[in-house]
């Protein structure tokens, strides 16, 4: 079964056409666990290497509901209840003065959470993991894709892998050590 | 972009200017030139917060000069890279994808010297913090309903917003800068700005909501902070600041000379580092577009403020018209005509839209000409307010003009850091715009 020292294997591509098509034939083979890398971000990958839930949007929704009510909140509290300061004879919760600072807080922090929800998400910062141990790899910063097949996947057999990813003819394959 | 490049050859050149081009003579130069305006800036302060405010040329009527000016100068200028990075991503206009990430860098750079100067108009900086809402022995709150807060909000939120957008924009860039890194403490550092990324297909299509989502969210902001800064005028009752078109006029004007400067930086750094392939001549002519259509909506504004001066009857608004015409800043306010409106009509000629040397003269001429607006605005109209027995003259000091300058020098150090140390071009946007970056789903595989 699995060799607890590899971390799955990876074929390397010379075009994102490529990558995509061997992502779905890996996909349609049974393969689950797997990832692709490319330089740059490719339509339908994520897609077609089964990946669908994305959770960004919804962080970043929430993020902002907080902002937005923390925002308001914090000024009422302020001018009606701690702080309440006669201005002209204006109410003391006059909301229309309050929208102001209620819009960038909803602005700051929905956008906070859409870049630090998407950094957590992702498990970044990483300094560590495993695909970078194949020299080949820097250059999936660069000009090449690379599809891996995790040694985790229930399909993966050290030899049959092998031979399935031959047969979407990539460049090179490499094992990838844990 | 120009045709013959390759995803690898796109890295290869931008990140080329950083990690293998050695530092000429002229930048070592401009660098110590730069850098010697920035400590201008610094000693000009240093000298301010010796002696306080009274160093500057404001006075009672005028007690708002060239600190407020060169702020709503400076935090306009800043606005052109946010509506590159931010609303034409959401357009689609992928012509940005060369331009933004110097633009942003510039927006980040020109918020930072507007912030210099609210902080130090306060007079006593050091109690800055007083502004920001947190609970203090003081039993003391800011007043949420002055535009001054607002803008506190405004500029902060701008300014965050600005950095984690181009910061993450940076994140896949960073690590092509890694693996292209020869040096291992380059390595190292690119490594760590890099924070492991690795391409990976789940990263990038979180990555691509999230700055989908920052863009959508960072075009209302963008309109949003020039309209607050405007507010610190319109919310008040002083004649030529009482307005209703003052915040979308005040928006235009900002991207008018945001792109002003985009042009003036861009022109020389494409030519000096060979950018010629990736900045081409459509971005130039494309954002003279930009300046063209956004004066003409200043001009617009301009033309509305004399309109209603005329119409609304009110004394105190007709007047402010003739003192600007006749006053003793008339000389100005017809250089403002004229640099802001008049001048930049050249851009509706191709032959001005294509040449390199005119566009440039022309940003210079708009940001001179933006600079004058906001003299304009400023003293002309407090200068001579409702009572004649509180009319006043303004006479900027030798302080005011140093610390201008000095944040000028401190703006272009930044810039000039910039250029050697991050890639100026996105190289992972570019490589989408390639050919062969698009990909087709085939029939029997998409079932």
């Amino acid at each position: 079964m699995n060799d607890a020292s590899v971390y799955g294997l990876m074929a390397e591509f010379d075009s994102p056409q490529q990558l995509l098509d061997a992502a779905h034939e890996a996909h349609k083979a049974g393969y689950k666990k797997m990832d692709a890398y490319s330089p740059f971000p490719i339509e339908g990958l994520a897609d077609a290497i089964g990946f669908h839930k994305n959770m960004v949007p919804f962080v970043t929704l929430v993020g902002g509901i907080i902002g937005g009510l923390s925002g308001y909140m914090l000024q009422y509290y302020v001018h009606v209840i701690s702080y309440p300061v006669n201005v002209g004879g204006r109410p003391f919760h006059s909301w229309p003065s309050f929208i102001i600072v209620t819009f960038e807080m909803t602005i700051l922090f929905a956008g906070l959470s859409a870049v630090f929800g998407m950094l957590a998400l992702n498990g970044l910062p990483m300094p560590y993991h495993p695909v970078f141990n194949v020299p080949e790899f820097t250059k999936a910063s660069e000009s090449k894709f690379f599809l891996v097949v995790f040694a985790s996947d229930p399909n993966y057999d050290a030899a049959d892998t092998r031979a399935f990813l031959k047969g979407l003819a990539p460049r090179a394959i490499s094992e990838v050590p844990a | 972009m120009e045709p013959g490049h390759s995803f690898a050859t796109i890295g290869e050149k931008v990140s080329n200017i950083v990690l293998r081009r050695p530092i000429s003579l002229g930048w070592v130069l401009g660098f110590l030139v730069m850098f010697s305006g920035m400590n201008m800036l610094l000693f000009a302060l240093g000298y301010l917060f010796v002696k306080g405010t009274g160093i500057w040329g404001i006075t009672i009527p005028i007690g708002w000069g060239f600190a407020i000016i060169n702020f709503v100068w400076w935090i306009g200028i800043g606005h052109a890279g946010t509506l590159i990075s931010a609303i034409l991503c959401l357009l689609r206009q992928t012509w940005r994808n060369s331009i933004n990430r110097f633009a942003e860098a510039m927006t980040l750079f020109a918020v930072a010297c507007a912030g210099v100067f609210p902080l130090v108009h306060t007079g006593r900086p050091w109690l800055a913090y007083w502004m920001f809402p947190y609970p203090n022995t003081m039993n003391y709150w800011p007043q949420f309903r002055s535009p001054l807060i607002w803008d506190v909000f405004a500029v902060s939120t701008y300014f965050t917003i600005s950095l984690v957008f181009w910061f993450v924009g940076l994140i896949p860039d960073f690590a092509t800068m890694r693996d292209r890194a020869e040096h291992p403490l380059t390595r190292g550092v690119y490594g760590i700005l890099a924070m492991g990324w690795r391409g990976s297909a789940r990263h990038w299509h979180r990555y691509e909501t999230a700055y989908l989502l920052l863009a959508g969210l960072a075009t209302p902001l963008v309109l949003s902070v020039h309209t607050v800064v405007s507010f610190d005028f319109s919310i008040s009752i002083v004649p030529g600041w009482h307005t209703t078109i003052f915040p979308p006029y005040f928006v235009a004007g900002a991207i008018y000379s945001g792109f002003a400067m985009v042009l003036c930086l861009a022109i020389p750094i494409r030519a000096i580092y060979g950018l010629e392939d990736f900045i081409t001549m459509r971005h130039l002519e494309n954002s003279g577009k930009v300046m063209l259509a956004t004066g003409l909506i200043v001009a617009y504004g301009y033309g509305i403020e004399a309109f209603m001066g005329w119409y609304s009857g009110n004394k105190f608004d007709s007047f402010l018209l003739w003192n600007r015409l006749h006053g003793p800043y008339s000389f100005w306010y017809m250089s403002l005509l004229a640099s802001n409106i008049v001048i930049p009509q050249l851009l509706w000629i191709k032959k001005f839209r294509t040449s390199t040397f005119w566009l440039w003269v022309i940003s210079l001429v708009v940001l001179v000409g933006m600079w004058l607006e906001r003299f304009i605005i400023i003293v002309v109209s407090l200068q001579r307010d409702f009572l004649n027995s509180s009319w006043g003259m303004y006479y900027p000091t030798k302080w005011d003009w140093m610390t201008y300058f000095g944040t000028i020098g401190m703006f272009l150090t930044a810039m000039w850091l910039f250029v050697r140390i991050l890639p100026m071009v996105s190289i992972s946007e570019l490589r989408t715009l390639l050919p062969e970056a698009h990909v087709k789903e085939t029939e029997e595989v998409a079932q």
